[in-house]
């Protein structure tokens, strides 16, 4: 068994580190401040290949592995949350489906320019009544006139409403099976199609500068052509889009756990109490001691899971697992970070207030840890 | 037109906090993470930029320094270099300025270089002593603290930064051209840069393929011997300046007694 990233791997993470040190932490707190969606770096990260690093590279892509797109999520996260969001859902949900899904000819249309950071893309399965329940959706598209036409609504979408957004990808009712369950296909609505409406960014209590938005079709009018797949691909489709996107999320988790860490650590050894650093106490040792133990344990398990998927091996379980205590660890550091600070870490000018803001919602997005908790009794045999 | 950037693997500045070693005297390499220099970021940076400008150009990195310096050439050409050289021999441990720019003149001058470009100074050494000694050995000229460049033909033409602004200069090329500090940033290897690295050529040169006998170079060559390390005075108190209503007043004063405004 070898631990040891390879060259590659390790240049990609160092450099996002130094990114993230140099470009991202500086603008963390006004952004975070003022809502604002970050345009120069995210077109930045774009000119780098930061956007399209699983892509390869005849289609505008970095030709990067799966771990290395991993490894960079985190060190981007790590210098904020937001960003790292941002980034994530446009590769993980945004992008990917069009290179997994997608025909030549969309990779060439869509992929193409997401890949090269020049657009955004979003992914919309979650709706007002279809959550968890991710299946439940109740957005229709009918067929008519070589049209889909679209009516429904969906909540909570990433990256829908910037001003490089080119459109999103949504689940939608095409049918009924067999069975009596509902046919689910993966539809692509462009920006400005008419009767596609993007509604006002949502008051957020973390992520605050990235960009999540309620949607809503109305009459809308798509190509027929406009489907990843056959109708009814829709809901394996999207099973395998979280799966890889929760081993991001667990990497998103774990960037933000360290983040929690270097500021807990720096915290500790220059803040003196009782005659000498806090961190010469042993109860705040032992805080410092497991927030290290779990972050590693959280990274170690987000490796495993990409390296199933590189191995082209089943790995929803240990995406899960990945995802689920990555993002549990990601609370618990962000808490003790702030415990660390004291009434500083309360206050809004210390990063790790913002840092608690921003972790919750680690255990809430692309699956809550309910679900991940289902998915991996699933597993058992349950 | 051949370019060529010269660089070096450093310790680096921004964790490793230097040590000497008392008994050598020399920097302290194991142990500690060694980047490619910071300063060399931005030479490489400054010499992609005019490499492109000039159009139909090749830019080569070389370096001398032990197989791990791979490394640093890596990130070089990650930067957007098109291949690398890595001059390491067993004998080169311990070259002192002198011997270092004598092997990479030699190197040069067995590749043809229009166009030399260095760093002023290394992070780690700061001697400042190489890029002299390789256009001394290569007898051709050097332009020092660019800040600005431009070919012109078969000229290069320089703004060159001193106290209080710049002077323009040419000369003809070949010529080796030192970068000031502070004049160009360091640009990010691309994602794409990283993943075609590996593809690019990178070249290991030993001193038998340079012609240079182990004696003349590395410890059994030196000219300079480190005599004593010291530890830096510390630095009296600084200055306060009270806001009484003309401090920005003061606060210029001061810097203009530097010749920083
Ligand atoms: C900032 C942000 C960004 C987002 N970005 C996107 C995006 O880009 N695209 C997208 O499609 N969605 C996105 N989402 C939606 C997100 O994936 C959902 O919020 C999440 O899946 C949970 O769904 P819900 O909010 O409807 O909660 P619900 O499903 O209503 O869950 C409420 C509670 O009930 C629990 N629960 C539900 N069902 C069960 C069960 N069977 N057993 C036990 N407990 C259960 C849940 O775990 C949770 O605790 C985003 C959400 C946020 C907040």
């Amino acid at each position: 068994m070898d631990f040891t990233l390879n060259e590659e791997q390790t240049a990609i993470r160092q450099t996002c580190r130094e990114f993230a040190e140099q470009e991202i932490k500086p603008v963390a707190a006004e952004i975070d401040a003022t809502g604002t969606f970050p345009y120069p770096l995210i077109r930045q990260m774009g000119e780098l290949g930061l956007l399209g690093l699983p892509f390869p590279e005849e289609y505008g892509g970095a030709g990067a592995d799966f771990l290395s797109y991993c490894l960079a999520i985190e060190e981007i996260s790590r210098g904020d949350a937001s960003i790292g969001i941002t980034m994530e859902a446009h590769t993980s949900l945004g992008a990917t489906p069009f290179y997994l899904f997608g025909s030549q000819q969309q990779k060439e249309q869509y992929l193409t320019p997401l890949a090269r950071g020049e657009q955004l893309w979003s992914f919309g399965l979650t709706e007002p009544e279809a959550g968890s329940d991710s299946g439940g959706t109740q957005t229709r598209a009918v067929l008519q006139d070589g049209h889909w036409l679209i009516n429904g609504s969906k909540a909570f979408i990433t990256n829908a409403g910037t001003a490089m957004t080119g459109g999103v990808t949504i689940t939608a009712v095409t049918g009924c099976l067999s069975n009596g369950r509902n046919e689910i296909s993966n539809l692509i609505v462009p920006v400005g199609t008419p009767g596609y409406s993007i509604g006002q960014p949502y008051k957020k209590m973390g992520w605050k500068a990235s960009d999540t938005r309620p949607l809503a079709f109305t009459e809308c009018l798509i190509p027929e052509e406009n489907i990843l797949g056959q109708p009814g691909d829709g809901f394996k489709q999207f099973l395998r889009i979280l799966d890889a996107g929760r081993v991001a999320i667990a990497a998103l988790s774990v960037g933000l756990a360290q983040a929690c860490l270097d500021e807990a650590l720096s915290y500790a050894q220059q803040r003196r109490q009782f005659g000498q650093p806090i961190s010469k106490f042993q109860s705040i040792q032992f805080k410092l001691a497991d927030m290290d133990m779990e972050i590693e344990l959280a990274r170690l398990m987000y490796y495993k899971a990409a390296w199933l998927q590189m191995q082209g091996k089943p790995y929803s379980r240990e995406a899960s697992m990945a995802k689920l205590f990555a993002s549990e660890t990601s609370k618990r550091a962000a808490d003790q970070a702030v415990q660390i600070h004291g009434g500083y870490g309360f206050m809004d000018e210390y990063p790790v207030s913002r840092y608690w803001r921003n972790v919750k919602i680690n255990e809430i997005g692309e699956g809550t840890s309910e679900v991940q908790r289902m998915v991996i009794a699933k597993s058992l045999g349950c | 037109m051949k370019m060529f950037v010269c660089i070096k693997q450093v310790p680096d500045p921004n964790t490793a906090i230097s040590k000497l070693d008392p008994a050598t005297k020399r920097l302290v390499r194991s142990g500690v993470s060694l980047v490619l220099d910071p300063g060399d970021e931005s030479t490489i940076s400054a010499a992609i930029k005019l490499r492109d400008k000039v159009g139909n150009s090749e830019l080569v990195a070389l370096s001398m320094g032990p197989a791990s310096a791979q490394e640093a050439t890596r990130r070089a050409l990650a930067m957007g270099v098109d291949r690398a050289i890595l001059i390491t021999d067993p004998a080169l441990a311990g070259s002192d300025a002198f011997s270092t720019a004598q092997v990479l003149a030699a190197a040069l001058k067995k590749e043809g270089a229009d166009l030399i470009f260095c760093s002023t100074e290394s992070t780690d050494g700061y001697t400042g002593m190489v890029p002299g000694g390789i256009a001394e050995f290569l007898g051709i000229p050097q332009l020092t603290f660019a800040r600005e460049i431009t070919i012109e033909g078969q000229k290069a033409i320089i703004k060159r930064v001193i106290p209080k602004g710049y002077q323009t200069i040419e000369s003809t090329l070949p010529a080796v051209i030192t970068i000031a500090s502070g004049s160009y940033e360091a640009i990010y290897p691309t994602m794409k840069g990283i993943m075609g690295a590996k593809k690019k050529t990178l070249t290991q040169m030993s001193l038998a393929d340079l012609g240079i006998a182990a004696t003349q170079v590395g410890e059994a060559g030196a000219h300079e011997r480190v005599l004593s390390i010291g530890k830096a005075e510390a630095r009296a108190a600084g200055q306060i300046i009270k806001d009484d209503g003309n401090a920005a007043q003061q606060i210029a004063e001061f810097l203009q007694r530097y010749q920083l405004l």
